[in-house]
């Protein structure tokens, strides 16, 4: 390319905010997928739900809302240019969201204790309707597994940048595209949990 | 009204002026109209290993039994004619090609939005197409659930269809971020002056085109991506014996796949609507009326995928609903028709090769599309579901839609993008064996399954066996037709004659810069006072 730069950061946030509606689309398939299934199995939906373990489920969301929270500490921090405050905040939002995961495996582990995963032979003894419900459970929850694992190496890479002066007060787009990314794998949650952990 | 020159001395695109020489020039480039050039050489490529397939299986049916190949080999190589036309052909050829190369010179912009995604999403379309043709050689063998990939024997099968569907996913990534960087482009830079309802038609359908892409294309991907769980871990949700519907596969499949017949047609009838001004010297019939049916097309178009299903045991009340949006989405499809016949009545028609190939389409798009209002129908579609009126019909909107007038682009745009001109002659005598022989094929397919032929039978019964042998023959005029205009083409790029900035007279954007056009476009960002089709003499007339 020539030494014309081009800066666009409407037009960067325009573009973040589409591949949000792709991501959402995306859970959306599950979502429809989901109420298809609650609607032909409400009795063993709401036995499955009642396994779940709700309170880490509650905690979970509080620790993944207090993380969308310090990356907007973090993006205004940037915007003050208190640059050691906004690494600060990256640092915790990366520390809430390894804590989100680390509860995450415990409750899995759970379940796989219990034999309640695809494919067990336990699992395979119980109604169609609750075999339905865990492969959705681990499908929906993995894949939003997945969404925190990519936000967190965003992030970690953003924090990166903060540090060398990459993202700075006049040029901050990047951050806040990260964020936008990371409050979307927060939306989805709050979607998760009242349909799993509180359906019993 | 020839050509605004533009000064001589920025060199064309296609000259190396970076650090980069050579191949990784092009392997690294960000610049839109390389990119575009990519994708079309490797989507020649797929094609032609499409048509290939397509002729054995021609082949086959030249008999009443089995020969050359065996039924597994016929029902993988039905699965990868289909994959290979729709992920790596016909969803992307219109967008990813002239898209790329034209969106940006339309609205006078010197790149898309994000060029490095640009490049990225062609790199992924790569990856897409090169685990496509792995599947085809490791695992338990090519893919033999045909393309739709359908639950349950999509589960079950032993053949490679995890990665074929990994292919797929992949394909539709690429297609996601085309569509991400095309509305980001429309929206954000568009030259001064460049109204919403100044910009050319194709722009109009690239628009409506890309917004499918995002809406649509997710939700394939994770039904994608559940088949491939389904398959290691066993996830049940679509496999009855856990309790899962395999009718959910078919709503979930077709939510994206029908809107993406919509993907495919969309961008062909934008270049149609490019084509007829610019060879009857006068300004479009019905802009608004053809920008609007665009978006209208995209929207009623995400609301009829069940139409695929009727067979599938839905409700009454379903099927109903179905049908009614079937059938209204041939409105807006029809108002592009009349508009564009219109534009052709009175006006001073230049009939060159872009035109010819522009009217093959309208005339060959008239079936495809009437055929789809005959399966809208409930009653008739009973009788034709998984037939070879179906295969027909596709292949008439498909090929005889989008394939014609990605040629007719390619004719249109050819001596912009390569700065050569090739043999108006060759390019008609390869029309007559093509159309002719097109409709061999196709219309026969028609007919056969109006008579009950059930598609994708390796075999058929002897009162089938003469249409069968019509359409075999059609398929080697079709084929002959292809490797002239092809064959045409490249002589074209290597010993044309170099073409003018404006050989057709055409007044939108790319023909005010030079054949092939400088890195950057434009030496200064045009400022647009008119509407796009606006033909000075037309004004002295009227």
């Amino acid at each position: 390319m020539s030494g014309h730069v081009h800066r666009d950061d409407l037009g960067s946030r325009l573009g973040m905010w589409l591949f949000l509606v792709t991501e959402m689309v995306l859970f959306g398939g599950l979502f429809i997928g989901y109420s298809y299934m609650r609607h032909r199995y409400p009795a063993e939906f709401h036995h499955g739900g009642g396994e779940l373990n709700a309170t880490l489920g509650i905690i979970n969301t509080i620790v993944l809302l207090t993380s969308s929270l310090t990356v907007v500490l973090a993006i205004v921090a940037v915007q003050r240019a208190e640059k050691k405050r906004a690494m600060a905040f990256l640092w915790t939002t990366l520390g809430l969201g390894c804590t989100f995961l680390v509860i995450k495996g415990f409750e899995w582990s759970a379940k796989f204790h219990h034999g309640l995963y695809p494919n067990a032979p336990h699992l395979a003894t119980l109604p169609p309707g609750e075999q339905v419900f865990f492969g959705l459970y681990f499908t929906m929850t993995g894949l939003h597994g997945l969404h925190v694992i990519v936000g967190l190496s965003v992030l970690a890479v953003l924090l990166y940048w903060v540090a060398t002066d990459r993202i700075r007060q006049d040029r901050y787009i990047h951050l806040e595209n990260g964020g936008l990314y990371w409050h979307l794998v927060d939306v989805i949650w709050i979607f998760l949990l009242p349909l799993f952990y509180l359906a019993a | 009204m020839s050509t605004t020159h533009t000064t001589a001395a920025e060199p064309s695109y296609l000259v190396d002026t970076g650090v980069r020489k050579g191949v990784m020039a092009w392997l690294t480039t960000t610049d839109h109209k390389r990119i575009a050039l990519m994708y079309l050489y490797a989507m020649v490529v797929f094609f032609f290993v499409g048509v290939a397939i397509g002729v054995i299986m021609r082949l086959v049916q030249l008999t009443t039994f089995q020969h050359i190949i065996t039924a597994q080999t016929y029902n993988a190589m039905f699965t990868l004619h289909g994959v290979i036309m729709i992920f790596l052909f016909v969803i992307p050829g219109l967008p990813a090609v002239f898209g790329n190369f034209f969106l940006p010179i339309l609205i006078g912009a010197k790149d898309v939005s994000f060029p490095r995604l640009n490049l990225a999403s062609w790199y992924f379309f790569m990856a897409g197409a090169i685990l496509a043709v792995l599947s085809l050689f490791t695992g338990g063998g090519a893919p033999d659930t045909g393309w739709t990939f359908y639950a349950p024997y999509s589960l079950r099968t032993g053949t490679n269809v995890s990665l074929a569907v990994f292919a797929a996913f992949v394909l539709g990534f690429s297609s996601m971020l085309t569509g991400i960087n095309f509305i980001t482009t429309i929206h954000r830079l568009r030259a001064p002056g460049m109204k919403w309802f100044r910009m050319p038609l194709m722009c109009w359908a690239l628009y409506s085109t890309s917004w499918i892409q995002i809406l649509a294309t997710p939700i394939v991907a994770i039904t994608l991506v559940l088949v491939i769980l389904e398959r290691f871990f066993g996830i049940g949700i679509f496999d009855p014996a856990k309790g899962g519907d395999p009718v959910l596969y078919q709503h979930l499949f077709w939510i994206y796949s029908h809107p993406a017949v919509y993907i495919m047609i969309l961008p062909a009838m934008g270049v149609i609507s490019e084509i007829i001004p610019t060879f009857t010297k006068r300004t479009i019939f019905g802009y608004k009326a053809i920008a609007f049916s665009s978006m209208s097309i995209a929207g009623v178009g995400s609301l009829v995928w069940a139409h695929h299903m009727f067979t599938s045991g839905m409700s009454g009340f379903a099927l109903m609903l179905f049908s009614l949006l079937t059938m209204i989405v041939a409105v807006p499809s029809a108002i592009k028709v009349f508009n564009w016949v219109s534009t052709l009545y009175k006006g001073s028609i230049d009939f060159q090769p872009p035109l010819l190939f522009a009217l093959t389409f309208i005339f060959l798009f008239c079936i495809g599309g009437l055929t789809g209002v005959m399966n809208g129908a409930l009653a008739l579609n009973v009788h034709i579901h998984d037939t070879y009126f179906i295969v027909g019909h596709f292949h008439y909107v498909m090929f005889g839609g989008t394939g014609m007038a990605l040629f007719a682009a390619l004719l249109y745009w050819f001596p912009k993008m390569f700065g050569k001109m090739y043999s108006k002659k060759a390019i008609y005598v390869s029309w007559f064996p093509m159309f002719v022989g097109f409709n061999m094929l196709y219309f026969g397919m028609l007919i056969l399954g109006m008579m009950g032929m059930p598609r994708r039978y390796y075999v058929h019964l002897p009162q089938y066996h003469t249409l069968h042998v019509v359409a075999t023959v059609g398929s080697w005029l079709l084929v002959l037709g292809l490797l002239i205009f092809f064959g045409a083409l490249i002589v074209a790029t290597f010993k044309g004659p170099k073409a003018e900035a404006n050989p057709w007279g055409g007044v939108t954007l790319e023909w005010t810069v030079p054949s092939p056009p400088p890195l950057e476009n434009f030496d200064v960002i045009p400022t647009i006072t008119h509407d796009p089709y606006h033909f000075p003499q037309q004004e002295v007339e009227s």
